[in-house]
């Protein structure tokens, strides 16, 4: 169990061959100072090879693929340390409209996010309020023979790029889904620089009219919506092992090369078996990672919510350790901008924190344990 | 926890469960469930059990008589065995001393001992560690002299897991003193009952009587017990304890013990008179537990699907057996500290549990010793 397919080592070897090739470190520092924060250009090299319609259903243009796919394709882009929008557009986007979305909507989105001529943005989580899938303010009501929008929405991946933003609200008791033109009256985005050389939005909506036909799907979204956030979680948690992967390794390296008191840091006790436990860490979070991608679209929703909250915590948990310590052993170097090290470190601060941080996660898995209320 | 079985390993797991239920026997399921300490005859029971439907050997090839299951169907026989409260498999005969005769012994040795640790007839017990050797094995002194057809034997084995049910012992011993200490180490076979053996208990921490002394005076060991090449025995011995290392992560046993603690967190008040199970912070404690026991049963897996690619246990067994005694101690003290003032009573099964299992981070190499291999095999430093 949790080895690939060949089909999936075969993508993965070429999905490599691109990032080797067309995304080294100066190249993507340069593509994070540019105006949109990603490359227009390596986006199309990823539809090229398919990574962008991977998981995308076979009805609408895709490959079908699953959990384990997207780890493939997340824990390559945590080793590149990769800008380009494929968890908000690909795991996020797609993953919505194909859960929630009716037959018209799939066929009309679908096909062209798999091709990379369209970008998608959820817009979810809102000003004032933490994790809890639950909060949501912003209110849709039915005006015409359409809907009437009105709230605020923050961090939301991707809101300044996307063609198509999807926002939830609630809807006379439901928590329902939204398509909403960025362009349209009364939507506001306010694009703004993150810590991890990534870019997001706050999005604000007075009075958007929709047409009855922009609710996506129809009914509660909860289960859809529950179902998206959970896999994004473990499409992170990939991204994250690949990323600690690479910290591991130039830990590693680093410790074999620098020479203090005469010999290699390496030799030192104290710093080996803080790399061994790095290394344990990093094994560790690899090991719920996969179990999460296996569940995905497969293990009851219920199951499926715990073993996810459960590998949130463990792979947060490592992406801090692993992430602080890859610092702390660099020693000056490590809190410089110029090494790689520290923007690896800034991408899992910022994982370790997306879509609930360990609190939230470790008391989600408690009471599912006992079977009490969730937050 | 899903692990998306197959739909044959499900229909294993059913039989599994179906035989134990069946045929532990009731005294004996009470007897672990209850955290007593089990007998030699207990342990022989279940192991003749196991013996008699082709089930003791899970890991064994099948040239041997063992199962030659995969990875995940040692894993689901393990866990349903624990859960279901029948004892463990003694690792010394079955998992620790047989692959090393399988892979390094003679065809006379294997005909000889293996049937005999399948069947349960012979007990082993594993003469490694000595009053100045421990984490520095390698620095052993228990002499072995070759004299005609024999070795003369002499020297002491400490730290000896229940020596005094034991037939036979496998010893590390030194039969070359210069060069590097690992140069110079033979592994011997010996029967207990060979006069100059004796075993003298060490009692332990929670009182009892699970470790010995044993001490050699002119034993005498045929030739024809030594495994191998004559000093060869360091390369035998990493081996086996690659194998013993593995067999540490314990996944079954943690399972049932995350089991009686959430019962336990259910029943026993918290300060404020609701259940331990609403009191946050020992709700975390617990989900934490459950988060390491998730995390060590997909390790266990792909080190044993390692294992089994390789036939051989690898550098990743440390990584396994660090976790699994962290986690194994961290049940312990968890549920010592859910019974509040009734874990005070001695003798009692949570505390006596707790205190025993300190063991579990320094025996099969400590867990220092597990992180400065993972250094240098594993991360080349």
């Amino acid at each position: 169990m949790f080895g690939l397919t060949g089909e999936q080592q075969q993508f993965r070897d070429s999905l490599q061959r691109l990032l080797r090739a067309d995304y080294p470190f100066e190249r993507r520092r340069a593509i994070a100072q540019s105006a949109t924060g990603w490359s227009a250009e390596i986006w199309r090299g990823l539809a090229e090879i398919g990574a962008l319609a991977l998981t995308v259903p076979e009805a609408h243009g895709g490959f079908g693929g699953g959990g384990m796919d997207t780890f493939v394709v997340m824990e390559e882009c945590g080793r590149a340390l990769l800008l380009e929008p494929y968890l908000a557009t690909i795991v996020l986007g797609a993953g919505i409209v194909a859960r929630a979305g009716n037959e018209a909507q799939c066929a009309s989105i679908l096909p062209a996010v798999g091709a990379g001529e369209r970008q998608l943005a959820l817009a979810h989580y809102e000003p004032g309020t933490r994790f809890a899938p639950e909060a949501v303010a912003c209110e849709a009501r039915r005006e015409g023979g359409g809907w009437e929008l009105n709230g605020a929405k923050t961090w939301v991946l991707n809101g300044t790029t996307a063609d198509l933003l999807i926002v939830t609200a609630r809807a006379a008791g439901d928590l329902a889904l939204f398509l909403v033109e960025p362009s349209a009256p009364g939507v506001t985005v306010h694009d703004y620089p993150m810590y991890d050389a990534r870019r997001a939005a706050d999005v604000r909506l007075d009075g958007v009219r929709l047409t009855a036909g922009a609710r996506l799907g129809s009914g509660d979204a909860r289960p859809a919506l529950a179902e998206t956030i959970d896999a994004a979680i473990a499409a992170v948690c990939a991204e994250a092992v690949g990323a600690m992967s690479v910290l591991l390794d130039a830990t590693g390296q680093y410790l074999k090369t620098r020479k203090q008191f005469g010999v290699p840091i390496g030799s030192f006790q104290v710093l080996q078996h803080r790399m061994a436990d790095m290394l344990i860490a990093t094994e560790a979070a690899r090991s719920m990672a996969l179990l999460a991608a296996s569940c995905i679209g497969h293990a009851a929703p219920g199951e499926h919510s715990h073993t996810v909250s459960a590998t949130k915590v463990r792979v947060a948990e490592a992406a801090r350790y692993v992430g602080q310590q890859a610092v702390q052993l660099h020693g000056g170097i490590g809190v410089t901008d110029e090494l790689p090290v520290s923007h690896y470190f800034r991408r899992l601060t910022m994982i370790e924190m997306a879509f609930g941080d360990v609190d939230y996660h470790l008391d989600a898995v408690g009471r599912r344990l006992f079977d009490r209320e969730l937050q | 926890m899903d692990l998306g079985l197959s739909a044959e390993d499900t229909a294993f797991r059913a039989e599994v469960r179906e035989f134990v239920h069946r045929k532990l026997p009731l005294e004996l399921r009470h007897k672990v469930l209850g955290g007593a300490r089990l007998t030699k005859e207990d342990y022989l029971t279940w192991h003749r059990i196991l013996f008699e439907r082709g089930w003791i050997a899970p890991n064994w090839p099948r040239a041997f008589g063992g199962c030659e299951w995969s990875a995940m169907r040692q894993h689901v026989f393990e866990e349903e065995c624990a859960l279901a409260g029948a004892p463990g498999i003694m690792p010394f005969g079955i998992r620790m001393v047989a692959p090393v005769i399988m892979k390094f012994g003679s065809a006379q040795q294997q005909q000889r001992f293996l049937p005999r640790i399948l069947s349960g007839e012979d007990w082993w017990c594993q003469g490694y560690s000595e009053p100045g050797a421990g984490s520095d094995l390698a620095s052993l002194k228990t002499r072995a002299e070759r004299q005609g057809g024999h070795y003369v034997v002499n020297g002491q084995k400490t730290w000896t897991t229940l020596a005094q049910f034991a037939d036979w012992i496998f010893c590390l011993v030194r039969t070359q003193a210069d060069g590097r200490p690992q140069e110079g180490i033979s592994f011997l076979l010996i029967d207990m009952r060979t006069k100059g053996v004796t075993v003298r208990p060490i009692i332990m921490l929670d009182g009892e009587h699970e470790i010995n002394e044993v001490w050699f005076e002119n034993v005498e060991v045929p030739a024809a017990n030594l495994v191998g090449e004559e000093n060869k025995g360091w390369t035998y011995a990493k081996f086996l304890l690659g194998h013993e290392r593995t067999g540490n992560a314990g996944v079954g046993q943690c399972k049932r013990w995350l089991a009686e603690l959430k019962t336990l967190a259910q029943r026993q008040p918290g300060n404020d008179g609701r259940p331990l199970a609403d009191d946050a912070r020992f709700r975390d404690r617990i989900a934490r537990l459950e988060i390491d026991l998730m995390t060590l049963e997909v390790m266990n897996l792909r080190v044993l699907a390692l294992e089994q690619e390789r036939h051989a246990p690898g550098p990743e067994a440390s990584m396994l057996k660090i976790m699994g005694s962290e986690l194994q101690q961290a049940l312990t003290e968890a549920t010592m500290h859910a019974l509040g003032h009734d874990a005070a009573v001695y003798p009692g099964p949570a505390t006596g549990r707790y205190l025993n299992f300190r063991k579990a981070s320094i025996y099969a190499g400590s867990n220092e010793i597990q992180r400065n291999i993972i250094t240098r095999h594993i991360l080349g430093l």
